[in-house]
């Protein structure tokens, strides 16, 4: 049916979202690159100059980068453990079948929809603030010293805070896989004798298998951004405890000002998250085929 | 016997579940709460979960204060204007690659993907100076146009895969019983179109309204969405937290009520169409 005409109607109507998304794309990419090699510090910007890869040496042997890096690789790691197998649990709780699920399937999804920046701030003020916050109250109820979550263990608070706004989604995600699980087969497999575990082992898990690699590569692709979280609660600090790679880009380019610094670190950002990327792709590619 | 296990069974997993999603709610329902306290009792020890006197003087304070209504028709705005932006960019496309695929879609629709696998940070040099040199930090065009740009990937793609759905073959039958191209599109794929296009919708609002990272950069007093607005609570003003529950009480009961009635949607728009 699709004759000449049509196909290049849909060539029209494809080409402006293309287009757009081309140019979003290709003009600031360059330009990250272009001033990756210049000098060019936003508070003297009259001294401009092809510099090499000198900001790239710069940003790299910073000993705030290999900080940074880890600070990145802890994080998204943590956050993506804490939520994926608190996130199969919560699934198959949610699974069964218990009074009021519709009510408690809302609760369990609620912090989702929260502002970063509000659940930051949220979870600073009034639960990990050593003096006025609901833990400091709670540990002084049962005598022990009130603990400064941010100070003490800041990348730590941060996984937590950042688990309790991705914990939704990847239970949300895994929960409706397991809903698509063929009941028959369980039952087959409980006539059978197989224990809860094993069934758990060798069904479940298999089945919830690419919804989990989903999750993974999802939350990676957000997680390996965080920011307003970090920029609410510690600014990155104590030091550069809890600074991730994008804090240390922003904090280079819009706090110290210098644009070539930063625009070389924006560079290894995007080179970083590419090698993320292709997995992703990939994972993703095979299931529009099937 | 089996019946009286499974009851038991219900039971525990009843109160499991309704303990365990409490707690995962309970910041959420801590903030609702204090943001009804006065300033004294929300630092009370020991802190109060019913029994104070309500009230509503945060919410006006804060409306009074801080210029509140115009940052959240900051955040209005930007996060409809870039929806429907978005939308009437995407669905043309959307729909011919549904309808009319070539050998080039899937390439075209890995690649729209690939341009969200890019790093907000890795541009935001460019951008900052793009908009300086425009006049247009601090501004609402800006936040416009650049998260219609961020979330058109993914518009495209939900639009993509409910459109899919579609049954093509009810055209065929429309057009052996004289539908012209018109009727066509208005009496038929309009009305299956429409539930998609509706959640893809719904969806981005909620994205867009939670955007966090651009919104901080980019704006100051001005068109400063509630994002950023609360983001100044971080100073010391943030130890007033009957204010701060208020405001943030304010900034997410729109988007919590809408992300509700999106939970199905989410997951597949979300997922590029992967889980659904």
């Amino acid at each position: 049916m699709s004759t000449q005409h049509s196909r290049s109607a849909a060539r029209i109507m494809i080409a402006p979202a293309t287009f757009l998304l081309l140019a979003w794309m290709l003009i600031p990419l360059c330009m990250t690159l272009y001033y990756s090699f210049r000098r060019y510090r936003l508070l003297t910007p009259d001294r401009q100059g092809w510099v090499g890869f000198r900001n790239y040496e710069n940003f790299l042997t910073n000993p705030a980068f290999t900080s940074a890096l880890i600070n990145t690789l802890v994080l998204v790691l943590g956050v993506l453990i804490i939520t994926v197998v608190l996130g199969i649990l919560l699934a198959i709780l949610l699974d069964q079948p218990f009074k009021g699920q519709g009510i408690v399937r809302i609760l369990v999804i609620a912090p989702f929809f929260v502002m970063p920046t509000v659940s930051a701030l949220v979870w600073k003020n009034m639960f990990m603030n050593p003096v006025n916050g609901l833990f400091a109250y709670a540990a002084k109820a049962v005598g022990l010293e009130p603990y400064d979550f941010l100070s003490q263990a800041p990348l730590m608070s941060i996984i937590g805070i950042v688990s309790w706004q991705w914990l939704p989604f990847a239970t949300l995600i895994l929960l409706t896989a397991i809903q698509s699980l063929d009941s028959e087969q369980m039952e087959a497999a409980e006539m059978d004798g197989a224990s809860a575990l094993n069934r758990f082992w060798f069904i479940t898990l298999p089945h919830l298998s690419r919804a989990i690699t989903v999750v993974i590569l999802i939350q990676t692709i957000f997680l390996l951004s965080i920011f307003a979280e970090i920029l609410v609660t510690t600014n990155g600090g104590p030091g550069t405890a809890s600074t991730n790679l994008t804090y240390l880009v922003y904090a280079e380019s819009l706090l110290n000002y210098d644009v070539g610094e930063g625009s070389a670190g924006g560079v290894v950002a995007i080179i970083l998250a590419n090698i993320v990327a292709i997995f992703l792709m990939r994972a993703i590619g095979k299931n529009l085929d099937a | 016997m089996a019946r009286a296990i499974s009851k038991r069974r219900t039971v525990i997993v009843t109160i499991l579940a309704w303990t365990i999603g409490l707690l995962i709610f309970f910041p959420i329902l801590w903030t609702v709460i204090t943001s009804f306290k006065t300033e004294a009792e929300a630092i009370a020890d020991p802190p109060s979960l019913f029994w104070f006197n309500w009230t509503l003087e945060n919410y006006n304070v804060v409306n009074a204060r801080s210029n509140y209504p115009l940052h959240f028709m900051n955040s209005v705005i930007i996060s409809l204007g870039s929806t429907l932006i978005g939308l009437a960019i995407a669905v043309p496309a959307a729909w011919s690659m549904a309808f009319v695929p070539s050998k080039q879609t899937k390439n075209i629709l890995m690649w729209m993907l690939s341009t969200k696998m890019l790093p907000s940070v890795g541009v935001l040099i460019p951008i900052y100076l793009i908009s300086r040199n425009l006049g247009l930090l601090d501004s609402r065009i800006a936040l416009v146009v650049i998260l219609t740009l961020i979330n058109l990937p993914i518009i495209v793609w939900m639009l993509y895969t409910y459109f899919k759905e579609i049954p093509i073959d009810i055209l065929e039958a429309a057009r052996m019983d004289g539908a012209s191209l018109k009727s066509e599109i208005l009496y038929i794929l309009t009305p299956m179109a429409l539930p998609g296009i509706a959640s893809t919708m719904l969806l981005n609002i909620i994205l867009a309204w939670n955007e966090a990272f651009w919104t901080l950069n980019l704006t100051a007093a001005k068109a400063a969405p509630l994002t950023a607005f609360i983001a100044s609570y971080s100073s010391p003003e943030g130890l007033f937290y009957a204010k701060l529950s208020a405001a943030s009480t304010m900034a997410i009961a729109p988007i919590l009520i809408m992300g509700w009635f999106s939970q199905k949607q989410l997951v597949r728009g979300l997922t590029f169409g992967a889980v659904k």
